[in-house]
């Protein structure tokens, strides 16, 4: 049952489509709100954001979390900014240029519609949060702040230290947390979401699991809201928290909803390396230390090993400097991480042995330091120092930092039309969940604007239209669907508790990660990917007959909840490195070794590839259906990025 | 050349929050200098499910010291040995070989125990719901710069709002007062021009709903400010003591400005 892919998306003059779109939209009046369930899943920017301003328009909303309190949402640890075209800095910034580098930034894989309204909203985003007591930094005149971010060449980033992220979710969350006191949103945390509800092609509501007594339960609503983040933890090592899953998501994508782009997958190029076998997860460091910092490694193999202090400037090779001459340390992050990774595979890295390869890069504060002084660096970047420190008990100050890539964002994530509505109607996805705003490669700063854009100024409007246009019957927890996906969970939890097998889901976990990063991660070819998707089906098999869980369902079962996400992403592993494979062009961060400009960098192919690959989930998960959403430049002209 | 350390760990276990509870004993070996705490509890844990054992619940999420979420008792200090610094940010290093470990979860009456580890800081978010907000509903926002915030009070709001909500305070004050926590809060908002109009109700009501929640009071022993891995002041207590005065002073000004009570 395949559904024509229709984007939605306004035609006319870009500056007024959102605003056309919006006067076409159909209106609940005010006093029916109330009559209207919204569930939204997910607590972080978009989440809580979407959550909150639908409760303070008297919708009556259940916000559902993982973790034991809504102010713990990954959207927390985002460290560096959040862009608005405010052109404070008189430096030629504005909405349009906003977009343009944005769609420019993705590798024109985008829809320009979307990304025009993200542009726009990014100025209202920063009046919401000042006025909601967000502490951005400030000049001494008692104005705003902005600092220049990875890849752009005007100054739009606002932050808050080193903890934007933090302060924005915190802003979120105390919107959240007053309608809850108003009674318009119900919260549940510690409760996780294990299945939709489709009655009638329609969401209609979630299965989930209460995480301390185990107990299942349907919720019913008149629409769902998937703001669940992103599936970087596919990868078992990202920049992710522990907790991220994808399960959401992918059971929405088995019940019908298409997974658009997903092997369009960020590599953040400043994070802390893996220091063993044992690592759990990677740190990211901002990557405004790149404002600062430069990046290096020693000119022969030789001198790897050696102090870098006592490697002369000479045998020193600022690699991106050197390639990238007019943006330098500040190249976009795919392309960092990508030099990154070849300058290592060269035998240049630093640091220590992991799996025989240094994984590791330079980033050398010494120069800003004689230049600026320490104390200045400090305060850009004290916390940042202090956190490095911690890590790896070297002092950034004394001697450089090391960095190596890391999987931190995805841009791909569930379809959906410019009204933010899944193929499944009534089932929308916000935030990092969704794929629709940054193409194949996503810009610094722009993932709280995204998520923040969609929570508090996208979500309102289109569950209105929504809700005023649908036309639903009453569904109670006695209907033969409802009791179907309940059954089905319970189904699903008795399965992996009884395997009784030998193999611990971090295990598991850990090898499906390695296939995926070393086939699918920085760099791709046929070869690798062919390779991957005979390894994952075989991989899956061996985990659903040998996988081990101890306690049992009843209690909080810490074991159970990583088996459950792990089913998930042993079926989404599979699909990153079908599309990654169907794909067969670079653009952005999905660098396919065959398609590679003279100059080393990702060779697009607008010709056969200028579309979202949106794929639909047949019911035999190694046989997906690929649809595609042709994509119109209009406005912005797909070119070969430069950033030399 | 990475050092590794065997170590004993006296660990927590409650399997619910009816039960008892009790410790039980663990070897943790070969574990690596690098390692985070929690990551020599994932190792122990993988252990224990080889052995066919439930693993330790606790709980951790971003693991990179800002979400909160983690959080644990270790040798009778909230987050352990290092100051400013979260139990996932812990590492092996600060740890010796033959070293005796005990873990126990936060001990406060406000936080019941879950399992093992795991608590319950429910207790943290009605406090914030009781108004530890600005009333700033999405779309009524003005201009962002109309309203300059003199670049002190900014940071100073800035000191305040670092706050993670892990409840290190609260485990680390003999009292299990949320005092810091509250006044973290009131003071982040109260520093801004923004947080103003809301500020003397916001003190009274999240003070009252502290006390409704179970939690001690505060009689100045600063253990909370020595276990925060944010380092939040106790001078915020000093402020928020403050606050509470004012706010019920403006109350009467303005019971009296309505001719009074009734």
């Amino acid at each position: 049952m395949a559904i024509q892919l229709e984007s939605k998306a306004p035609s006319g003059p870009i500056e007024t489509r959102w605003d056309r779109h919006r006067f076409g939209m159909k209106l609940v009046n005010p006093a029916n709100r109330r009559k209207y369930k919204i569930i939204v899943v997910g607590t972080g920017l978009a989440g809580g954001a979407g959550a909150a301003s639908l409760g303070e328009m008297g919708y009556n909303v259940l916000s559902f979390c993982y973790q034991d309190s809504p102010r713990r949402a990954h959207s927390i640890a985002a460290q560096g900014g959040i862009n608005a075209a405010k052109n404070y800095k008189n430096d030629g910034d504005s909405i349009h240029r906003l977009f343009y580098d944005t769609v420019k930034g993705g590798d024109f894989r985008a829809r320009e519609s979307n990304v025009h309204r993200l542009a726009e909203l990014s100025v209202n985003i920063i009046d919401q949060c000042v006025a909601q007591g967000v502490p951005f930094a400030r000049e001494y005149g008692g104005l705003l702040d902005n600092r220049s971010f990875g890849g752009a060449q005007v100054s739009r980033t606002f932050y808050a230290r080193g903890q934007t992220g933090q302060q924005l979710l915190l802003g979120a969350y105390q919107a959240l947390a007053r309608q809850i006191e108003a009674g318009t949103v119900k919260s549940f945390p510690r409760t996780e979401m294990m299945d939709l509800i489709v009655v009638d092609g329609v969401a209609r509501g979630v299965v989930t699991r209460d995480m301390v007594s185990g107990k299942i339960e349907a919720h019913l609503a008149d629409a769902v809201v998937l703001a669940t983040g992103g599936y970087g933890n596919v990868f078992f090592l990202s920049t992710n928290a522990i907790g991220c899953n994808a399960t959401a998501v992918w059971r929405a994508h088995r019940k019908g909803a298409y997974f658009a782009n997903p092997c369009f997958t960020q590599i953040h190029p400043t994070c802390i390396p893996a220091a063993g076998d044992y690592q759990s997860k990677l740190t990211l460091m901002s990557e405004s230390l790149r404002n600062d910092g430069r990046v290096w490694v020693p000119k022969s193999a030789g001198d790897c090993t050696r102090d870098p202090a006592e490697i002369a400037e000479k045998d020193r090779d600022y690699y991106l400097e050197r390639l990238y001459p007019s943006f330098g340390n500040l190249v976009p992050r795919d392309i960092a991480s990508r030099r990154a990774k070849m300058v290592c595979d060269e035998g240049r890295g630093v640091g220590p042995e992991v799996d025989g390869v240094r994984r590791g890069v330079y980033l050398d504060f010494r120069d800003s330091i004689k230049r600026l002084g320490e104390a200045k660096i400090r305060e850009r970047y004290g916390n940042l120092f202090d956190m490095y420190e911690r890590i790896t008990g070297e002092n950034p100050y004394k001697v450089p930092m090391r960095i190596y890539p890391a999987t931190h964002y995805t841009m791909g994530g569930l379809w959906v039309d410019y009204n933010l509505m899944t193929t499944i109607p009534g089932c929308f996805a916000a935030g990092e969940a969704n794929f629709s705003d940054h193409g194949a490669n996503r810009l610094g700063a722009s993932a709280l604007m995204q998520g923040l854009a969609d929570g508090y100024f996208v979500l309102p409007y289109v569950l209105g239209n929504y809700l005023a246009s649908a036309k639903l019957d009453k569904v109670d927890e006695g209907h033969i669907e409802v009791k179907k996906a309940v059954a089905d969970v319970e189904e699903r939890i008795e399965k992996l508790l009884g395997i009784g097998g030998d193999r611990s889901p971090d295990s598991f976990h850990r090898e499906l990660g390695n296939i995926i990063w070393n086939n699918c991660g920085m760099a791709r070819n046929a070869k690798g990917l062919e390779g991957a998707l005979e390894r994952i089906p075989a991989l899956r098999e061996e985990f659903w007959q040998n996988l081990k869980v101890t306690g049992t369902g009843e209690s909080l079962n810490q074991t159970l909840e990583k088996a459950g996400r792990l089913a998930d992403f042993m079926e989404l592993g599979e699909l990153l490195c079908r599309d990654a494979l169907a794909r067969d062009e670079s653009c952005g961060c999905h660098y396919r070794e065959e398609h590679v400009t003279e100059e080393g960098e990702a060779a697009r192919n607008d010709a056969d590839y200028q579309y979202v690959a949106a794929w639909e989930y047949t019911g035999d998960v190694s046989k997906p259906a690929l649809h595609k959403e042709a994509l119109e430049f209009e406005y912005v002209k797909p070119v070969q990025r430069s950033y030399k | 050349m990475s050092k590794t350390m065997n170590l004993t760990l006296h660990v927590w276990r409650q399997k619910g929050g009816t039960d008892v509870g009790g410790f039980e004993t663990y070897k943790a070996q070969d574990i690596s200098e690098h390692m985070s705490f929690l990551e020599m509890l994932d190792v122990v844990n993988e252990r224990l499910l080889a052995d066919g054992k439930e693993p330790i619940a606790f709980d951790s999420d971003c693991r990179e010291g800002i979400c909160g979420m983690c959080g644990m008792v270790i040798n009778g200090v909230p987050h352990g040995p290092n100051a400013a610094t979260t139990t996932c940010q812990l590492h092996m290093r600060h740890f010796n070989d033959g070293d005796e470990v005990t873990i126990e979860p936060w001990r406060a009456s406000a936080f019941p125990v879950l399992r093992d580890l795991v608590v319950d800081r429910g207790a943290f978010d009605r406090i914030i719901q009781a108004g530890g907000y600005i009333s700033a509903s999405s779309g009524s926002a003005p201009e962002a710069n109309g309203l300059p915030v003199p670049k002190a009070d900014a940071d100073r709001a800035m000191d305040a709002a670092a706050c993670i909500g892990c409840g290190a305070c609260v485990a680390a004050c003999p009292n299990a007062s949320a005092m810091l926590f509250v006044a973290a809060k009131a003071a982040h908002l109260g520093a801004l021009p923004q947080g103003q109009p809301e500020r003397w109700e916001r003190v009274k009501k999240m003070v009252a709903q502290m006390d409704a929640e179970g939690f001690g009071h505060c009689s100045n022993h600063y253990e909370c400010m020595a276990a925060c891995p944010k380092e939040i002041s106790v001078d915020f207590i000093a402020q928020l003591n403050r606050d509470l005065v004012r706010a019920t002073v403006v109350e009467r000004e303005h019971e009296e400005k309505s001719g009074g009570a009734g």
